[in-house]
């Protein structure tokens, strides 16, 4: 069980110094991501001045919504995706076969490879929108708000890292995946937004097949006191049965891959 | 001297309008028969850009909703009507992204295309063209089942229908020749990423894209003003919207000939000094 967090610490260590070597790259970030998050945060003033009450979420509570959203995506941007890109690019390059040759497991192995730090900007932001948000709502600090929390974020985390990869993995028949990441990706747009404003279909498509709902709403409603034990244990139940699910299929992709390679 | 030892002259080939018209017809049927190879492709990009529209739909429709009814004169199936139409200007506006020109650059393809006779503009200009082809069709199962499910409401009347594939085909000039502006700077610098989401934040706020200019604050219904943006998603959506009568509808025409005349004028230009910096290595 130690072995995995072992190998990302030492596979972050590389990707870190790799990447110090050029600074400029973090200062782009930073724009960047001011950029996106000064947008975000216009399109939000743009709804308030019309309305302090979304579906039920007041304007603090929208920002602190926007906050798990930025957070997330930098999470992902950086610890999940870049794999992902860097997996898909092996099986299609013949280059996987590098990596089944390690003695150590191959999806712990294609799923920590790679670190964007860069991409951390994202978390350092959404952390600060989050505080703000907290502050405005005037949340009374408890360990059960902090628990339930970081608890829905890391479940959240793990259902986008099972739905990403097993898009992946779709990469062992198909030559054009990128569409699809590309497309889930857009879809976690729709995350700026509690998921409860969206027409049923759309919101049990963004639950369960793209799981937007339980990476973004789900901890942004921790957070503001209206996640119940249930739901909670919902979760915690969902994110297990597609952790194994993921876990069978690609086992199964495996098999149905041959390397082009040698 | 016999007439052999005179040297040659080579006539200038002319490149006259038949040419270049089979020149635009190839570069559209390419489009064409590229696209329509990957229907699932295709059908996934759809969804990558109708998710968008949607996302916006679905928030001022709650929030028209919320106050009453109406917002900015926009019901909340007039919000429908506006969004679902926005798909279909979005798939008309599409043109060659700066990350493609980016590539291009980058990959050395501009060398080749630089080789040829014609300015690799018009190339770009006829694919982009015959694009719209197989974008209408994958869009059409879309716009309806968008109709369906959203129950829009729009009221145009015939003239208005009539203009629209005219301001339409004019939107997308606007935006074809700008995002070639944009790529241009890649001959000058490889960091491009930030300048270019600039632009799209820009074009996000400016344009109509996130939500129609008059519920927009006034601060940047007035900046929109001095920017191209409105011209290619805005004005179009409200013609077939039924909102431009015909005062609107003239002025709105000539601001898009201008500012397809200011960024065809600005390419031409950029494009001179461009070239001048331009050097290849490899093949």
């Amino acid at each position: 069980m130690l072995k995995p967090i072992k190998l990302f610490g030492l596979f972050a260590r590389i990707s870190i110094l790799n990447e110090v070597q050029y600074r400029a790259n973090f200062f782009l970030q930073v724009l960047q991501s001011s950029l996106s998050l000064g947008t975000g945060l216009i399109v939000l003033s743009v709804v308030y001045s019309y309305t302090d009450n979304l579906g039920g979420w007041s304007q603090a509570e929208l920002l602190a919504v926007y906050g798990v959203f930025v957070l997330m995506s930098g999470l992902i941007g950086s610890l999940v995706l870049p794999n992902m890109w860097a997996f898909m690019e092996d099986v299609r390059e013949g280059r996987l076969d590098f990596t089944l040759t390690k003695p150590e497991d191959a999806q712990v192995l294609i799923s920590v490879r790679v670190v964007a730090i860069w991409r951390l900007v994202d978390v350092v932001l959404g952390l600060v929108v989050l505080g703000v948000a907290i502050t405005r709502m005037g949340l009374e600090a408890s360990w059960w708000l902090a628990f339930a929390f970081a608890a829905t974020l890391i479940m959240g985390m793990v259902l986008l890292y099972c739905v990403l990869l097993l898009a992946s993995i779709l990469s062992f028949w198909f030559v054009r995946v990128w569409e699809l990441m590309e497309m889930m990706q857009s879809i976690f747009q729709a995350g700026r937004w509690p998921v409860g404003i969206y027409p049923d279909w759309l919101r049990l498509g963004l639950t369960y097949l793209i799981p937007v709902a339980f990476a973004v709403t789900v901890p942004a409603e921790a957070l503001t006191g209206r996640l119940t034990p249930e739901l909670l244990a919902g979760t915690l139940l969902f994110t297990i049965v597609a952790l194994v699910v993921t876990r069978l299929i690609w086992k199964w992709g495996l098999r149905n891959y041959s390397g082009a390679s040698a | 001297m016999s007439e052999l030892a005179t040297p040659i002259k080579p006539e200038p080939r002319r490149f006259g309008l038949r040419n270049m018209l089979t020149m635009y017809a190839v570069a559209a049927r390419q489009a064409i028969i590229e696209q329509l190879q990957y229907p699932a492709a295709n059908m996934m990009f759809m969804v990558h850009i109708l998710i968008e529209p949607v996302i916006y739909l679905v928030v001022w429709s709650s929030v028209a909703t919320s106050q009453g009814g109406a917002i900015g004169g926009y019901t909340a199936a007039e919000f429908a009507g506006y969004y679902i139409i926005w798909t279909l200007v979005r798939q008309f506006n599409l043109a060659i992204g700066p990350q493609g020109f980016h590539w291009r650059i980058k990959e050395g393809r501009l060398a080749a295309e630089l080789l040829r006779p014609v300015h690799p503009l018009l190339p770009d200009l006829g694919y982009y063209l015959g694009y719209k082809v197989p974008q209408t069709i994958y869009w059409l199962p879309m716009g309806i089942l968008l109709w369906l499910l959203f129950k829009p409401e729009i009221n145009p009347v015939a003239w208005q229908i009539a203009a629209f594939p005219v301001v339409l085909m004019l939107a997308f000039f606007v935006r074809f020749f700008f995002m070639w502006l944009l790529g241009l700077v890649c001959f000058w610098t490889e960091r491009v990423d930030a300048l270019f989401e600039l632009y799209f934040a820009a074009e996000l706020l400016f344009s109509g894209r996130l939500v129609p200019l008059e519920v927009m604050p006034t601060w940047a219904q007035n900046v929109a003003n001095f920017l191209p943006f409105q011209w290619t998603f805005y004005f179009p959506i409200e013609v077939l919207l039924g909102r431009v009568d015909l005062p609107e509808f003239w002025p709105g025409v000539l601001a898009q000939l201008a500012w397809i005349a200011g960024g065809y004028t600005l390419v031409r230009l950029i494009w001179k000094l461009a070239v001048k910096r331009f050097t290849a290595v490899g093949s």
